[in-house]
């Protein structure tokens, strides 16, 4: 507790500012919670790995409503703590008015955006989720028998039907017949967390004749894992590698490495290069995954269907339709 | 009849109610291995020992206050409106197309047409439960729980689809003009060097809500409306014998009530993010109804009721910034303090009327 | 009686005394109920009757005394208890189950076994039984909310009987009882007593005293006053030991001047909301000057011919009001519009229409007249106003206690009825609607109520008077109309008729001309 009183006493005061010795980092997860089993969780993960990888130590706090944003951002600012990072793309205008006030702290705002011409100290962390799902999409249309494949989006917010796109396009690509279902969850935050409607839907997807189910819902996605292993059909996990949760039923896991992002800017510490870093296939910031569950359902010529779309991608020669750039799917209607 | 003197009615009670559950807290805080009097003493300092903290107080109480009332305007004709949160989401909406739309010139006119906008947006969702209630017989509870859903989604397709920036990715419309930005507290109180209330949410909503206190309070007891309203509340037989018309004055208050709740949304989407998102009415509409029951749908009782619960809000923050008592446990105190002073009131309050008679039987 | 000598009471209670705070309700009270008999109790509404029972019954504990059962001690902590030792209770408002049969609601909380059907069939067995024994007949299948308020009454009694009963106490059972269910009522008591199981009955009408008890104790603010064998007294002996002092049992009135027509009313007519015709063609008139009676069994339409002359039922037909017409179907059909034509009206329920229970007095006083321009300042009511008015109708309708910020839960039955009727009848109203103007009233606030009534009719007013109490319906009428099944049977001048002729036109027989005349 002395280390708290310290901190308790420091904010109290007001009397640290930026750059004073405790330099620690801290993160900020969602709405949603830390233990959301995917992405706020993600980010737990980088941060847990920062601990046991560097003997670091590091302050987290899970806000519950709008209004505890900025208050969060600068109680920890006002507290020294460099850098803050956050999860989440709801950030960015707190951060603009936020950022100006503590100039020599560094803010990473992951999945948000932030220009950095105008704030200087903030580092924004986009990642190229069309790209991650279009490898998925290839995989789930070359495994399905049926020729149908489904998507379960969380809230319907334009970051899922991002990845909604992306994953259409990639069935399309390997078989333009493939019939692609995509679903919602909800249009509030509980859809982030709603198993029980993940798993109807996954119902509703197969009796439509849809076998291979891509989740991208947060907490929903574990209904949607566990239904279509009880129905016997694949499915596909996201943002952390989840082929382990159903064992030779996931399919693949596409991978959004937001702890590999808070990883990289807590062990980077107050000499975090800010700016605007783009993390697509090239970087690894996405991809897919494949371990020992999955290695009996993927076979060779399926890899290497989809790491030559890879290289093409990351040569530039193929270009995945991004949703948000124009909020239109060539491919899907919503 | 037994009955307590009216100050153990309105101060004893809550109070006792208050320390039972901080006495449950505490066995709470105590089993997962941290000290009671060490969190208390955080969520004072927190939020009540520096102006910093009693700005966050008083926006969420702000919040409260307009949810607690609309609430209690409708219980006294008993009615249940529990679509607060809904009626709050469309004032909100109200409030970004005036704001997003209309150029005002300055944020005094902003702010009386947003007032407007607020309570008419609000008032209208409550206008169709109401209609249900009065006409069809609806039950009011079901549809204005299911006029919440509703406004999610309009909200959301609003936010989605048409109130978004181009290009942006969070489901919210892009911010107010500069110009009409609210006047917060920092802004109006600090003076010289001395910066109060500093980077708090609060601001002058708060003011508008303490006058609808005191406008509820005239309303309810001292106008013909408030009279009628009351008394149809007690009794719909003996309303209409007197020549109330039932419809008529369950619509009216629904209509005060929608545009209470919507009134809200003048504190969280013009005041403080000045810009319409998702949920902006942050589970508002719901602690209304505990408010409204801890103050006994009394203006003065809402007005303390909702000041606490912007300090467990608050309190709660400070709690999870500087202990690791996990987020769920602060829910759990605050879920605590509702119980015993909103549901279990009776529990309370029962044993007290007998020790008052007893006291009265003695002398 | 004398062969009673050696038997003990099979009820005895010995200085029984029970206080809630400063009011003392029950002041050492001592009875002795002998098995056979019928005992009547018999005070004004808040005498401390019913706080007695509560306390037999177990629901309250005494401060002091002691409860003797067959001249044994016995402690009741609870109502299992006094159920236990033998007692049976009929309260006011029936404690039955609505949906639940006949059969069911008796066995409740008293299945005894593992299986319900056995319980079932037993009970129906011994239900039999008791129904040929007493006259308690009632259809154990059929389900409560079916039945008659008076069947409800049987089966309440059939329960306490299957729990053995001895001892059988009745509060105010012929409240909500026809003549013809009130009579039957106390054959069965009859014959309950003949069986040998002794009875209470709480009431304040002093007619059942007389016809039905064999003894009799008066109480008066929580004491009793008085234990009187019935045969040796008289209603206006008992009338004065329960109100103490003298009462006039009749209404001291000179004949009416009837003048002309003010309240016309022609072929009126009236559907419910379940689609059932409740008026089917009224036609009345009232002249200045006059009380009409319309006397009736409850049920035949009275209720809502006074809604509609009140304003909150919509009709079809025509109603006048000094040649007036007024709208039965628009926005002008409601309570307000009626009181600005000039109706008053005291509604037959003041619980539920007359008054708002939680509401002060002051704030009663207003009811239904809160649009009354001495009771605005500005867009605000003057609160002030209304609590001074308040003040002055207390004062002059001797409403106890004279306290306007009482809430009118808080005040006897009698002091209630005092506030609806001070309200309505000092606006000096043309048409005075009144329904049932005395129920649930004590006798010195009777008097009183029924003094205003005639002072308004002499004031040259027209009076509709609807009330169940034949005695009251001739105190008060000038002429009498009688209700059947939404229709006037017949109308006869309160001088010209007696009680068995509206007998038989409140049974619906509307030939009676030959019969009254031959």
């Amino acid at each position: 507790m002395t280390f708290m009183k310290k901190l308790y006493g420091a904010a109290a005061t007001l009397a640290l500012t930026a750059g004073a010795a405790m330099a620690d980092p801290a993160l900020i997860y969602d709405l949603g919670g830390k233990f959301d089993k995917s992405f706020n969780e993600a980010a737990y993960g980088g941060a847990e790995r920062f601990v046991s990888e560097t003997g670091g130590s590091y302050k987290d706090f899970e806000i519950t409503s709008e209004a505890q944003r900025e208050q969060a951002l600068r109680r920890f600012a006002e507290s020294g703590f460099n850098p803050i990072v956050t999860t989440g793309f709801s950030w960015a205008s707190v951060f603009e008015a936020v950022a100006p006030d503590y100039p020599d702290t560094k803010f990473v705002t992951i999945d948000g955006f932030v220009d950095p011409a105008k704030h200087p100290n903030v580092l924004s962390i986009l990642f190229a989720e069309h790209e991650g799902s279009y490898l998925v999409g290839m995989m789930a249309a070359q495994a399905s028998k049926t020729g149908t494949v489904s998507f379960v989006g969380g809230m319907d917010i334009p970051l899922i039907r991002k990845f909604a796109c992306g994953y259409a396009q990639g069935a399309k690509a390997v078989n333009p017949d493939v019939t692609v279902i995509s679903n919602m969850t909800g249009t509030t935050p509980a859809a982030w967390n709603d198993p029980v409607k993940g798993s109807e839907l996954t119902k509703a997807q197969k009796a439509q004749g849809s076998d291979v189910v891509f989740a991208a819902a947060g907490g929903t996605g574990l209904g949607v894992l566990q239904t279509a292993a009880d129905e016997g059909i694949l499915s596909v996990g996201v943002d952390s590698n989840q082929n382990y949760l159903q064992p030779g039923s996931v399919l693949t896991s596409m991978l959004k490495r937001v702890d590999v992002a808070v990883f990289d800017s807590m062990s980077a510490g107050s000499d975090l290069e800010t700016g605007v870093k783009a993390l697509g296939l090239a970087q690894e910031g996405v991809g897919y995954a494949m371990d020992d569950n999955n290695a009996a359902l993927v076979s060779e010529d399926m890899v290497a269907v989809i790491e030559a779309a890879k290289a093409k991608i990351i040569a530039g020669e193929l270009s995945v339709h991004d949703y948000t750039s124009d909020d239109t799917c060539p491919v899907l209607d919503f | 009849m037994d009955k307590m003197p009216p100050w153990a009615d309105a101060v004893l009670v809550p109070v006792i109610s208050l320390l039972l559950a901080a006495a449950i807290s505490s066995i709470v805080i105590l089993a997962i291995g941290e000290n009671p009097i060490e969190a208390l003493n955080y969520m004072i300092e927190g939020a009540l020992l520096s102006s910093a903290g009693w700005g966050q107080v008083l926006y969420y109480a702000t919040n409260y206050i307009f949810t607690g009332l609309a609430v209690a305007v409708a219980s006294h004709a008993r009615l249940f409106n529990i679509g607060g949160e809904g009626q709050a989401q469309l004032g909100g909406l109200g409030i970004a197309m005036l704001c997003l739309f209309i150029p005002f010139p300055h944020w005094t006119l902003a702010f009386v047409f947003a007032i407007v906008a607020a309570g008419l947006f609000g008032a209208a969702w409550a206008y169709i439960p109401a209609v249900l209630q009065a006409k069809r017989d609806s039950h009011i509870v079901i549809t204005t729980i299911m006029f919440n859903y509703i406004a999610y989604a309009l909200l959301n397709y609003m936010l989605v689809n048409v109130l978004r920036p181009e290009g942006a990715m969070e489901p919210a419309s892009g911010n107010f003009p500069d110009n009409i930005h609210l006047p917060t507290f920092q802004e109006m109180f600090s003076y010289g060097d001395t910066i109060l209330f500093r980077s708090a949410p609060a601001n002058v909503s708060f003011f508008l809500a303490v006058i609808a206190c005191i406008g509820i309070w005239v309303l309810v007891w001292r106008t013909r409306l408030g009279y009628e309203l009351r008394a149809f509340g007690q009794s719909e037989s003996a309303a209409k014998y007197a020549g109330i018309n039932p419809a008529r004055i369950t619509i009216i208050a629904m209509l005060i009530s929608g545009a209470l709740a919507g009134m809200m949304a003048l504190n969280t989407t013009m005041g403080y993010s000045e810009r319409l998102v998702l949920n902006a009415s942050e589970g508002a509409g719901f602690i209304g109804i505990a408010v409204a029951l801890m103050g006994r749908n009394h203006p003065v009782g809402i007005f303390f009721a909702a000041l606490l619960f912007g300090f467990l809000v608050q309190g709660g923050t400070e709690l999870s910034f500087w202990t690791s008592i996990p987020t769920e446990l602060i829910v759990v105190i605050q879920a605590l303090v509702i119980l015993f002073t909103g549901a279990l009131d009776n529990m309370v309050r029962m044993p007290l009327v007998k020790l008052f008679a007893l006291g009265k039987g003695d002398r | 009686m004398d062969s009673h000598i050696s038997t003990p009471p099979a009820l005895e209670l010995i200085g029984i005394s029970k206080s809630f705070g400063p009011v003392q309700a029950n002041k050492d009270i001592s009875i002795r109920v002998m098995p056979g008999t019928i005992h009547g109790i018999i005070g004004e509404n808040g005498a401390g009757k019913s706080t007695l029972m509560s306390i037999l019954f177990g629901f309250y504990k005494a401060d002091k005394g002691d409860i003797k059962i067959n001249g044994r001690h016995t402690l009741i902590p609870d109502s299992q208890a006094a159920i236990a030792a033998g007692i049976g209770m009929v309260f006011q408002h029936f404690k039955l189950v609505h949906n639940f049969t006949v059969l069911e609601n008796i066995i409740l909380g008293a299945e005894g076994g593992m299986m319900l059907s056995q319980s079932l069939s037993a009970a129906r067995k011994s239900l039999k039984k008791l129904a040929d024994d007493y006259e308690l007949n009632v259809d154990p299948d059929a389900k409560i909310e079916d039945l008659s308020v008076g069947h409800q009454q049987r089966v309440e009694i059939l329960k306490a009987l299957y729990r053995k009963a001895d001892i059988l106490i009745l509060d105010e059972p012929t409240g909500v009882l026809t003549p013809a269910e009130a009579d039957h009522l106390f054959r069965i008591l009859d014959n309950l007593r003949r069986e040998g199981k002794s009875i209470i009955l709480i009431t304040h009408k002093l007619r059942e005293i007389m016809e039905a008890t064999d003894s009799c104790s008066v109480m008066r603010r929580g004491e009793m006053v008085e234990t009187v064998k019935t045969a040796d007294s008289s209603p206006a002996e008992l009338a004065e030991l329960m109100v103490g002092r003298k009462v006039l049992l009749e209404v001291d009135k000179v004949p009416a001047q009837p003048g002309a027509p003010i309240l016309e009313i022609e072929n009126l007519r009236h559907v419910d909301e379940q689609g059932v015709e409740r008026l089917k063609g009224i036609d009345l008139t009232i002249r200045a000057g006059e009380v009409l009676g319309i006397a009736g069994v409850a049920g035949n339409g009275q209720t809502q011919l006074l809604e509609v002359l009140g304003g909150y039922a919509h009709a079809t037909g025509t109603i006048r009001v000094n040649g007036t017409e007024l709208d039965l179907t628009g926005k002008l059909s409601d309570g307000q519009s009626r009181r600005a034509n000039g109706i008053a009206h005291v509604p037959e329920d003041r619980h539920h229409e007359g008054l708002i229970l939680p509401f002060t007095a002051w704030e009663n006083t207003a009811f239904g007249y809160h649009h009354d321009d001495r009771y605005q300042k500005g867009i605000l009511m003057s609160n002030k106003a209304i609590k001074q008015d308040a003040q002055e109708k207390i004062e002059r309708f001797d409403v106890r206690p004279p306290n306007p910020n009482l809430a009118a839960r808080n005040f006897s039955g009698g002091n209630q009825q005092k506030i609806v009727v001070a309200r309505e009848i000092e606006r000096n109203p043309e048409v005075l609607l009144i329904g049932q103007p005395t129920r649930g009233v004590d006798i010195g606030a009777i008097e009183f109520i029924h003094k205003q009534i005639i002072e308004l009719r002499d004031k040259g007013k027209a009076v509709l008077l609807v009330s169940v109490e034949l005695d009251e319906i001739f105190a008060l009428s000038d002429r009498i109309a009688v209700m059947f099944d939404g229709h006037i049977t017949g109308e006869r001048l309160a001088t010209e008729t007696n009680a068995q002729e509206l007998g038989l036109l409140m049974a619906g027989e509307t030939n009676t001309q030959e019969a009254a005349h031959g």
